[in-house]
């Protein structure tokens, strides 16, 4: 537990300046397996990955990609090994973790029902922190939804959510952004922009974890890799 | 035969249970015991409980179901009580045991339970004229058995063992919170053309006998979930077996 | 930091927001409630004095009824998309979910009944004998009573194989309690409370809603998160 004597991590959370934090790796794995019902998921995963460094993600469908993401986004927990997320441990201070880390994916988290503009508003007012409903606006400008901000979810096309996937996770100012397939869905000129906002994340100093199939775009934009098969690690 | 003879058997049932519970090497020949008594038991039951005690006053010969009725419900209650139990030790400690035993207890409360109202309404045709009079404790007792098998419903419907476990615990806590309101809302909601009401004196001899049907159902409670038990933990061991069983070829 | 309450208010609020953005569901619940009634009154036949004795009973079997729709409904639009997990990653408090949810199933269930009123008292020919607040009071409590545990069960059931059938068959069994207290209190406000009864079915009820609010607060949280 090499990080149990140190200071306290801040508990605002938010800040992105190097605090204490910095020594902390961004995701430390040990003997990570996660099983549903009964298969497994993920087996035996160990892996660290330092703050501020780029992961990119491979594997087959199937292969266990989005499951770590899922597990280190904090929603799900390992059924068996221990997990630290920016030297947090990713049970007991979930909530902590929660307001650093976001969790890109094809499941989108909006309300069909609400507009693009009142999603954002709702995340920003519960996420509290002074100043965020101001940037909602700006953000869906930057996503390129501008012109459809008060037009119900339900009415968007994959790629337009996807964008509002984007805007969302811009806006809670992660320091460890985790992206399942952040091209999927997006036409080319979609992809040029989210490559990139990634770039822009990368060097404010967000650590990414990227799980794709677009290796090239990929490979652009991250420093290491590991290769998922059947829940293990291969490389 | 002195009338204490069923409450000294029942201090040896007890004792034998809490070393069930405490002492590992005890679990291997307990159940034997436990039915070796329930069986010897059983065997001395039918002349108690049909011709050494007397009639009943009122309700006569009748009355004598209420042996095997009531001791069963009583079963009943303390297996949920067990289920209540092991729900909230699972919620503060995660663990196989107290889970198996969770789905254990609640089965096996639920089998004494049908049978003992089914007792109650066999017992109630002759007395009442109906079978089912919504008398009170009959109707909680009914209820109860129906919470409880939409509780085992919950268990089959997940397939998770983490989440079933989870899940099922609060319900289990849900339940058996419910059960006291249920109870004075049913006593209540009925008060007002209750039939019969027992301020009765009950004879000595009645209650010796009550006491040997419970200590006997006490036992075959015992061997009940134990085995249960047994297999429940067995099913959740292969559940959750760890990634190196499952997938032995790869790295 | 918006605290506890004020994220419960949060999730309140857009929980009220999607209802109103959607009202056309909300119209087909109320329809299907008043349809409810009035299937009553047909398969128990054109006997007056026995509907009007047995109103308050059909009122509530109504909104029971009702009640599995709108709260399968509420946890069926956190499951697209897994809004929930989104709420959760914000983060929400699963206990602020748990409060904000369930004060919008019990504002969604008392709305339900104060439309139906009318309806029974023109269907069933009763009469308020004891006064409007009383009822608006009784059916707020009421409403509160079957939310609770409503809430905690429809989110188990909402990630359950086979959702509609289990919601109701783990939640009614549950509720005879709270049903029994809040028909009987009905009753005596339609009827007259000549032996003074109502403050004890009243009390009951009350109990019911706290202990069940009370649990699940507090294991609303074991329910949502992987522990």
């Amino acid at each position: 537990m090499p990080s149990r004597g140190k200071k306290r991590p801040l508990p605002s959370g938010i800040d992105t300046n190097d605090g204490p934090l910095s020594a902390a790796p961004a995701i430390e794995l040990h003997d990570v397996s996660k099983r549903f019902g009964a298969r497994w998921a993920l087996a035996r995963l160990s892996y660290t990955l330092p703050q501020g460094a780029s992961l990119l993600l491979t594997g087959h469908n199937g292969s266990g990609k989005t499951t770590l993401l899922r597990l280190v986004s904090t929603v799900t927990a390992p059924t068996l090994g221990t997990l630290k997320i920016l030297g947090l441990d990713a049970r007991a201070d979930r909530m902590k973790v929660r307001e650093q880390v976001t969790l890109l994916s094809h499941a989108n988290f909006h309300y069909e029902d609400l507009t693009a503009k009142q999603n954002l508003e709702l995340v920003a007012k519960l996420r509290g922190a002074p100043g965020l409903p101001a940037k909602v606006d700006g953000l869906l400008d930057k996503v390129g939804l501008k012109a459809r901000v008060d037009s119900p979810v339900r009415q968007f096309s994959a790629g337009m959510r996807k964008r509002l996937a984007v805007a969302r996770m811009l806006l809670l100012q992660p320091k460890l952004a985790l992206l399942d397939e952040p091209f999927g869905e997006l036409d080319p000129q979609g992809i040029a922009q989210m490559e990139a906002i990634m770039a822009e994340l990368k060097a404010n100093g967000t650590t990414l974890v990227l799980a794709t199939h677009l290796l090239e775009q990929g490979k652009r934009l991250t420093d290491v890799s590991l290769h998922l098969e059947n829940g293990r690690q291969v490389a | 035969m002195p009338l204490i003879t069923p409450l000294l058997i029942l201090v040896g049932v007890v004792g034998l249970l809490l070393a069930h519970a405490f002492v590992p090497s005890v679990r291997r020949w307990s159940w034997k015991a436990f039915l070796g008594i329930a069986v010897v038991m059983f065997l001395v039951q039918p002349y108690l409980a049909l011709s050494w005690a007397p009639p009943e006053r009122e309700m006569g010969e009748v009355q004598r179901i209420m042996y095997m009725h009531v001791p069963q419900v009583w079963m009943a209650l303390l297996a949920l009580t067990l289920n209540f139990c092991c729900s909230v030790a699972f919620l503060l400690k995660k663990s196989w045991v107290t889970d198996a035993l969770a789905e254990a207890s609640a089965e096996v409360g639920v089998y004494f339970g049908a049978v003992g109202v089914t007792l109650g309404a066999i017992w109630a045709k002759p007395t009442w004229g109906v079978y089912w009079d919504w008398d009170p404790r009959l109707t909680t007792a009914a209820i109860m058995i129906v919470i409880y098998m939409g509780y085992l419903t919950l268990r089959r419907f997940v397939e998770d063992p983490e989440k079933r476990a989870t899940w099922s615990s609060v319900m289990g806590i849900i339940s058996y919170v419910d059960l006291p309101v249920l109870w004075f809302s049913v006593k209540w909601w009925n008060s007002l053309h209750q039939v019969q009401s027992s301020p009765k004196t009950v004879d000595p001899d009645m209650t010796m006998v009550l006491r040997w049907s419970a200590t006997m159902f006490l036992c075959l409670l015992s061997v009940f979930i134990i085995h249960r038990f047994r297999v429940a933990y067995a099913a959740r061991q292969a559940e959750v077996a760890p990634p190196e069983a499952l997938a032995p070829g790869a790295a | 930091m918006s605290g506890l309450l004020g994220q419960s208010l949060l999730v309140l609020r857009k929980d009220l927001l999607i209802e109103w953005r959607t009202r056309a569901r909300l119209n087909a619940l109320i329809f299907f409630a008043i349809a409810t009634l009035l299937l009553f009154s047909f398969a128990l036949g054109p006997d007056t004095v026995m509907m009007r004795k047995h109103a308050a009973g059909y009122l509530w079997l109504g909104l029971l009824f009702s009640s599995m729709l709108s709260l399968g409904e509420s946890f069926r639009i956190e499951s697209e998309n897994l809004a929930m997990d989104g709420l959760k990653l914000i983060p929400v408090d699963p206990r602020a979910i748990f409060l904000g949810k369930t004060m919008g199933n019990t504002l969604l269930l008392w709305l339900l009944s104060l439309v139906l009123l009318p309806v029974t008292i023109a269907l069933f020919d009763v009469t308020v004998t004891l006064g409007w607040p009383t009822l608006v009071g009784i059916f707020l409590v009421g409403s509160m009573a079957i939310s609770a545990p409503g809430t905690v069960y429809a989110a188990i059931a909402s990630h359950a194989r086979a959702r509609d059938v289990l919601l109701p068959l783990l939640l009614f069994p549950i509720l005879i309690p709270a049903l029994l207290a809040v028909v009987k209190a009905t009753h005596l406000v339609f009827e007259g409370d000549l032996m003074d009864q109502l403050k004890s079915w009243m009390r009951l009820l009350g109990c019911f809603a706290i202990i069940y609010w009370t649990l699940g607060f507090l294991l609303f949280p074991k329910v949502l998160e992987d522990d």
